[in-house]
């Protein structure tokens, strides 16, 4: 009886595997290109001085591939610094409800030469098309500027870049790339996209998950900086009274 | 070796810090100064920001006046009492002051704010430290010129809530050693640091202290009042980097014990010009930094969800 119930189980268990191994065959075929990384976590320890992911994947012959990457969006704040009175104060600022805190583009040639226009909007290849959002009115001339004065300051401390030619074939299929992360990466989770573009069209992508964290003694302090924020300052004042009160010690023997 | 400061959230190499923090120990060692006034501007220089900067050195203060109260204390120079009431003072300044800084940070001014109150006081220091130190060189040149009278009567002398003083042997009024304490603590807040700079001429010349009193006790209000100050920056904004100020406080502890060995041996008034100097110099390249055009007029501001 009972061993009835366990063939029985063991038979549809089979079914449902085979099914859905062909239905993966299906989605295989119709997926033209995948792509993975070779972690899917970075880890931001003590000595995290920045980090390199390697990105490697297949298409199905032509096309080109272009990789984003976007960190996790979170409002941003801009200032603009004006002279007073002779020195150079903060005179106004814009916040952008709604930015990626990293963001990096890499294509195996360049953008223009692969994507046409309407698609690198359509798809935000290129900090030009990033989808920036704030709530405040102001003239078009005036949003530009700060827009402009934004990707700056990310692309000078590295969090936006963007690399053409930055992947690489190796043969016809076979294609990969190098995705760098600085030593100010910020945490979350972020998103591959691979898109395989052929003939100014996009005929086929996959998004992977990374998750960046901090991890260790800095992660620890960092979280319980923040959550139990009274304890934090305690311990703080308690460790400095000890090294204080053991550097007196050593003086007085000294 | 590069080391990853959790709150400051950047990496910075372990033996530069260590760096900073033995030459400023060594200095305040050899002048008997707190160095925060020096620290805080070095670590925003290197790239540590001033938020952070300002309410580590902060935590890193507290650790070093306990050092230097300890020996004052054994020899009996630390007047409790009127640490006591510059504490108060000192404890309603720095949290006014926090306060203050939350708000400036809000408003984006904080670091201007930081860079201007340092290019102030700086000045001023460096400016009569050097003049003090020449007059001390000339002084030694041709002897004879008579020492300044310490105690004079003003109208500071007629403020009501009169308290005696048995240690320092004071009577005057309470309200005068609360409102040093108070401004001094906002100073604290504002551009971490102890204030001993500010408050050991404040105690000599207007309450008029007896001077063995007045390093002690200030050394005692600055403990409470940088430990406010760490406690409340710690609470409202997250800002103190343990791991920063333990890497300061190893360094300075050293450099403090060779700066008090060399103290005795070296010529002391052109050093003490030198360091006016050098204080100087500090304060002159805040100001290059504040009236030359940025590079780029536009900077990033606080983000506000991470």
């Amino acid at each position: 009886m009972i061993r009835g119930f366990v063939h029985r189980v063991l038979l549809a268990g089979l079914v449902l595997a085979g099914v859905l191994v062909a239905s993966m065959m299906q989605q295989a075929r119709a997926q033209q290109v995948v792509a993975d990384l070779s972690r899917h976590l970075v880890a931001i320890t003590t000595g995290f001085i920045g980090t390199e992911v390697l990105l490697f994947g297949a298409t199905d012959g032509d096309g080109d591939v272009v990789v984003i990457v976007r960190g996790p969006d979170r409002r941003e704040v801009v200032r603009r610094k004006d002279r007073i009175a002779g020195i150079w104060v903060n005179a106004g600022e814009v916040s952008f409800t709604s930015a990626p805190a990293f963001y990096a583009v890499a294509t195996s040639r360049p953008v223009a030469e692969i994507v046409p226009q309407r698609l690198l909007g359509r798809h935000r290849i290129g900090t030009d098309n990033l989808d920036l959002r704030t709530g405040e009115t102001l003239d078009a001339k005036t949003l530009a500027d700060y827009r402009a004065g934004f990707i700056r300051n990310k692309v000078r401390k590295g969090l936006y870049l963007e690399k053409p030619g930055g992947v690489t074939f190796l043969g016809n299929r076979l294609f990969r790339t190098n995705l760098y992360f600085p030593a100010n990466v910020p945490t979350g989770t972020y998103t591959v996209e691979v898109l395989q573009v052929r003939q100014g069209r996009v005929v086929s992508a996959q998004t992977t998950p990374l998750l960046i964290s901090k991890i260790g003694l800095g992660a620890e302090v960092y979280r319980f900086a923040h959550r139990y924020s009274a304890f934090y300052g305690i311990i703080a004042i308690l460790i400095a009274l000890a090294a204080g009160w053991a550097a007196g010690a050593v003086f007085r023997k000294a | 070796m590069q080391i990853y400061l959790p709150i400051a959230e950047i990496s910075l190499n372990v033996f530069l810090l260590l760096g900073m923090g033995g030459a400023v120990g060594f200095l305040s060692g050899l002048f008997g100064v707190g160095g925060g006034f020096l620290m805080t501007p070095l670590l925003i220089f290197t790239g540590v920001p001033p938020a952070v900067a300002v309410a580590t050195e902060a935590n890193q203060v507290v650790a070093a006046s306990v050092s230097g109260v300890l020996a004052h204390w054994r020899r009996g120079n630390v007047d409790f009492k009127m640490g006591a009431v510059l504490l108060v003072g000192g404890v309603g300044g720095s949290a006014f002051g926090v306060w203050l800084y939350s708000l400036l940070r809000g408003l984006g001014q904080l670091d201007l704010v930081i860079a201007l109150s340092y290019v102030i006081f700086l000045g001023i220091i460096g400016s009569l430290m050097l003049i003090e130190s020449g007059r001390a060189i000339l002084r030694k040149r041709n002897p004879g010129s008579s020492a300044r009278k310490l105690h004079q009567h003003t109208w500071l002398h007629g403020l009501p809530f009169k308290m005696r003083f048995r240690k320092s042997k004071l009577y005057i009024s309470a309200l005068l050693p609360l409102l040093i304490g108070f401004l001094v603590g906002i100073l604290s807040a504002i551009m971490g640091v102890g204030g001993g700079f500010m408050l050991v001429p404040a105690m000599i010349y207007l309450l008029g202290m007896p001077t063995i009193m007045v390093v002690g006790t200030s050394l005692f209000q600055i403990i409470f009042v940088t430990a406010t100050v760490t406690f409340l920056q710690a609470t409202h904004n997250q800002t103190v980097d343990v791991m920063l100020a333990l890497i300061l406080l190893t360094g300075s502890v050293i450099g403090a014990q060779f700066g008090s060995r060399f103290a005795g041996r070296l010529p002391g008034e052109q050093l003490r010009g030198l360091l006016a100097l050098m204080v100087l110099a500090v304060a002159l390249k805040i100001v290059f930094d504040l009236v030359t055009q940025p590079a780029d007029l536009f900077s990033l501001g606080s983000a506000g969800g991470g």
